[in-house]
């Protein structure tokens, strides 16, 4: 079937399996690999993304659910001029290692920042909770966030 | 002495680095084996046998091939070469004949247009299987038929002849005099279960047929050379027209040491002449990779008043499942480190590794060190309480320290400050316990725990472990780098290095370029892709090897390229360059006598790094919900190559250590994996992991490039000793298992 849906701001259209997720259509169909595949049963976060500004996992959307409706994916954080703050402090604070939880997490954390642009520790673990971290033990990663809501 | 503050983003060695591939990992910019694609591309899919044990008959592809889409069905027949592989042992097949001996053993493979016409067809391919009894547990395997009848990891002339049934390895160490007695005796039998490595990015690669009978692999990896050594003889190609280039790797941590889609993704392209991806489902990758052995342990400790241990009796048993992987090396360490970092000078342990039908285990971070420490610090704890000594104390009294023998006859030299990380651990601050009631979220269980927090106790432990850098008994290891020197149009010098170690999230690249940085003293150094065609082997990520080996051999070949700028008066002119590729080794080890264990040389590893942590726990003890409520640790570094990466490994390995301990399990039944995803196989989240407060002790280790120590197991191997003695203190209950369930905690 043939959807068409704005992914970080452009029109895009596919020829989509009835079966296929979200994820997939976004990795496989419109080279935009950014979010990650890591369990593709909604557990992990790797691939999360924004569906009309609300923060889903991508896996569990499928591509059909996304016809007529606004994507923004990792790959359309960054402004123009450079990467978003989540972005840079993630890596000044150390918080990326193998990276594949990354894209999720920054996503995740941009989208908390928006909301709750200051906030306390434990809702910051709260809110990346559904983000799986298998390298760093996750305190750079808090260290990047508050860093990133210090910085905006 | 700790490591002190240092400037940021110099790019030599001491400075913490910005990750060369941060950025780009955060944008999703960076490419990751699963992200590949090619013009034409198909998709490979793997079928699977849903047998922990079967005769296997017929196999019909007739209708798969006949299905919509899809270009080719493959068997073993269609393997080419040796139908065998692995990557110490040739034991394990690449698709399954005659027999299946583990739950999802690869049988055929597929390839079609789109990955759900993959998956239908591996539906319809028809496999005759004869279930057989499954062996699967590994005391009971010693004496049930031969899995692997003709033996292939037997080597009477270099190992122990031990004819038990299902012996992958026995190693038994006889030390002094193992009849002596001391005034105190404590024993225990401990148990582990199968932990996995849980890397975030599944197992994929993209292979890409060259058009004149070769063969491209593009693919997460550990270790590109030694998967080409595999995959060649079995695509029966001469290793040249084996290509095989690193892709994007996420995580590792051992599960990426044997090979997963290679051969199949290399058959697959070659037989349809069409690149072909593989990616596998977090359900495959839970049964496509090997995992850490479990084990059970019984140790018997002799000590002294005065509280000198002077005897230990180890008895290891791990399940190594159906193939060989890198068991004999893990058993063989699980020996070495029985005994703990601790001076013991009579000592006997008898280590051995089986065959089952369970899932294939192998190498996992802190490779057979992680299990032994877990029994041997329960060990010393039951001496402190029996001593009634002090636990820090004890193991002060017994700390192993440069210049004293190793059960397995080691003599400790270079850098070990196991007495050093035992005192600045213990000198850390332990929290305040926090009041109650408080936000649920900072109770046992979580916001799941509707209590006032009535049931909570809170207990502290304390843990030291150690293992081994660098691989050991006598393997010839080897790491190569190449540096070319050239001129740019302005005639600027700018250098690019090339070498096949593999990143895996560890950081190796950012230590090759700040050791080319810091030999060249040039700023303007790039590495080149990681690949097979223009280098020789690094060797693999892993037994915390890379740092030490990629430093000593980028070094090398940086002061041969300056020697020879030199030579030519220290300039080189536009379009000008030198070239050249070293090889490293480190100093020599040698191998066990297969009699007494004892090493027949001068060392059988080639340095140690030790690490103490002490854990604060609080246990609902009416609920059984725990919280990891602090952890502190001392770690021996060597010296911290980049103090951010350092810590950043530190704190990643104590995570792994604490699911090891709190809720970490490959659950199966009769061989069969219940639990492969992670709705059921827990890791660690933010809500589980406390704050690590890590203390870097630096003590340059001397036999190492710039004196720097791999840093990424200790971490691993102490952190699941450490939450577990903390559990016991909150709730005075053995725990004698990991992961510890509720049940254990409140007793049921
Ligand atoms: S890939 Fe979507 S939640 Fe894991
Ligand atoms: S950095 Fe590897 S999973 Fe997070």
């Amino acid at each position: 079937m043939r959807i068409e849906l704005t992914v970080n701001g452009e029109r895009h259209e596919a020829d989509v399996w009835a079966g296929e997720s979200l994820l997939f259509a976004l990795r496989e169909r419109l080279g935009l690999p950014g979010s990650k595949n890591a369990c593709e049963q909604g557990e992990c976060g790797s691939c999360s993304v924004l569906l009309d500004g609300t923060l889903v996992c991508a896996c569990l959307v499928l591509a059909a659910q996304a016809d007529g409706h606004e994507v923004v994916t990792v790959e359309g954080l960054a402004p123009e001029d450079g990467p978003h703050p989540v972005q840079e402090a993630f890596v000044q604070a150390g918080a990326v290692q193998c990276g594949f939880c990354t894209p999720g997490l920054v996503v995740a954390a941009a989208d908390l920042l928006a909301r709750t642009p200051d906030p306390t520790d434990d809702e910051l673990r709260e809110a990346l909770s559904g983000n799986l971290c298998r390298c760093t033990g996750y305190a750079k990663i808090f260290d990047a966030v508050r860093l990133a809501a210090g910085a905006s | 002495m700790s490591a002190p503050a240092r400037k940021l983003e110099r790019g030599r060695v001491g400075e913490a680095v910005r990750r060369a591939d941060g950025i780009p990992k955060t944008t999703g910019e960076f490419a990751y084996a699963s992200d590949l694609q090619a013009a034409g591309m198909l998709w490979g899919h793997t079928v699977r046998s849903p047998h922990a044990h079967a005769r296997v008959g017929e196999i019909d592809i007739s209708e798969a091939v006949t299905m919509p889409g899809v270009h080719a069905v493959l068997t073993h027949a269609d393997v080419p070469g040796t139908k065998l592989y692995g990557l110490e042992y040739a034991d394990q097949p690449v698709l399954a004949f005659d027999r299946v001996r583990y739950y999802g053993e690869p049988v055929a493979l597929v390839a079609a247009e789109h990955p759900e016409q993959a998956r239908r067809a591996a539906e319809k391919v028809r496999v005759e299987y004869e279930p057989l009894e499954p062996v699967v547990d590994m005391e009971r395997a010693l004496e049930q038929d031969e899995l692997h009848p003709d033996r292939p990891t037997h080597e009477p002339d270099h190992y122990r002849d031990d004819p038990r049934a299902n012996v992958v390895r026995s190693i038994l160490i006889r030390h002094g005099d193992p009849d002596t007695e001391g005034d105190v005796v404590v024993t225990g039998e401990y148990e582990l279960g199968i932990q996995d490595q849980a890397f975030l990015g599944p197992e994929s690669g993209l292979a890409v047929p060259d058009g004149d009978g070769g063969v491209d692999i593009y693919v997460a990896t550990q270790w590109l050379h030694v998967d080409r050594a595999q995959v060649a003889p079995c695509l029966d190609l001469p290793p040249e027209q084996v290509r095989i280039h690193l892709a994007g790797v996420g995580g590792a941590f051992g599960g990426r040491e044997d090979l997963s889609m290679q051969i199949h993704g290399a058959l697959l392209a070659l037989h349809t002449n069409r690149p072909v991806k593989i990616v596998y489902t977090r359900e495959e990758s839970f049964v496509g990779h090997v995992h850490r052995h479990p084990a059970r342990i019984r140790m018997e400790h002799r000590a002294n008043r005065d509280g000198k241990l002077v005897c230990v009796h180890a008895r290891v048993l791990l399940d190594g499942g159906a193939y060989a992987s890198s068991s004999t090396a893990v058993v063989t360490n699980a020996s070495s480190f029985a005994c703990g970092p601790y001076a013991v000078a009579n000592a006997l342990v008898d280590a051995t590794v089986v065959y089952t039908n369970n899932p294939p285990c192998g190498a996992m971070r802190g490779f057979g060190a992680v299990q032994v420490c877990f029994a041997h610090e329960a060990q010393m704890d039951k001496l402190a309480a029996a001593l009634e000594l002090d636990p820090v104390e004890l193991r002060l009294r017994n700390a192993l320290a440069p210049g004293d023998v190793m059960p397995n006859g080691q003599k400790v030299t270079g850098s070990l400050p196991v007495a050093d990380v035992i005192r600045r651990c213990a000198e850390l601050t332990v929290p305040e316990p926090e009041p109650l009631p408080r936000d649920s979220l900072r109770l046992p269980g979580g916001s799941g725990n509707v209590t006032r927090g009535e049931g909570v106790k809170r207990g502290v432990g304390f843990a030291l472990g150690f293992k081994n850098l660098c691989y050991s008994h006598g393997f010839d290891d080897y790491c190569a780098a190449r540096v070319r020197l050239f001129a740019g149009a302005d005639g600027a010098l700018a250098a690019e290095v090339h070498c096949a170690a593999a990143e895996v999230g560890q950081g190796v690249v950012g230590v090759i370029t700040q050791v080319a940085r810091t030999e060249l003293e040039l700023d303007d150094v790039t590495l080149a892709p990681g690949t097979t065609s223009t280098v020789d082997s690094a060797g693999s990520a892993s037994a915390s090897r890379m740092t030490w080996m990629v430093s000593g051999a980028v070094a090398e070949a940086c002061r041969a390229a300056r020697g020879e700028l030199g030579a030519r008066g220290g300039t080189l002119a536009p379009g000008e360059e030198i070239d050249v590729e070293k090889v490293y080794r480190h100093p020599q080890t040698w191998p066990l006598d297969p009699e007494t264990g004892q090493v027949t040389g001068e060392r059988a590893h080639v340095a140690f790094i030790c690490s103490a942590m002490r854990a604060v726990v609080e246990v609902d003890t009416d609920l059984g919900l725990t919280r990891a409520v602090w952890i502190g640790t001392a770690q021996d570094v060597g010296r911290a190559v980049n103090p951010q990466a350092v810590l950043g490994q530190i704190e990643g390995g104590t995570a792994q250590g604490l699911g090891l301990a709190l809720m970490e399990e490959i659950q199966t039944r009769d061989g069969l994996i219940t639990n492969a995803s992670f709705t059921d196989y827990l890791i660690p989240t933010t809500l589980d992991m406390p704050p690590v407060d890590a203390v870097l002790v630096e003590e340059p280790e001397p036999d190492a490039p710039y004196g720097a120590k791999g840093v990424g197991e200790p971490p691993t191997v102490v952190a699941t000793a450490a939450v577990a003695a903390a559990l016991r203190d909150a709730t005075g209950r053995d725990l004698t298992r990991v992961p510890v369930r509720p049940d254990d905690l409140i007793g049921l």
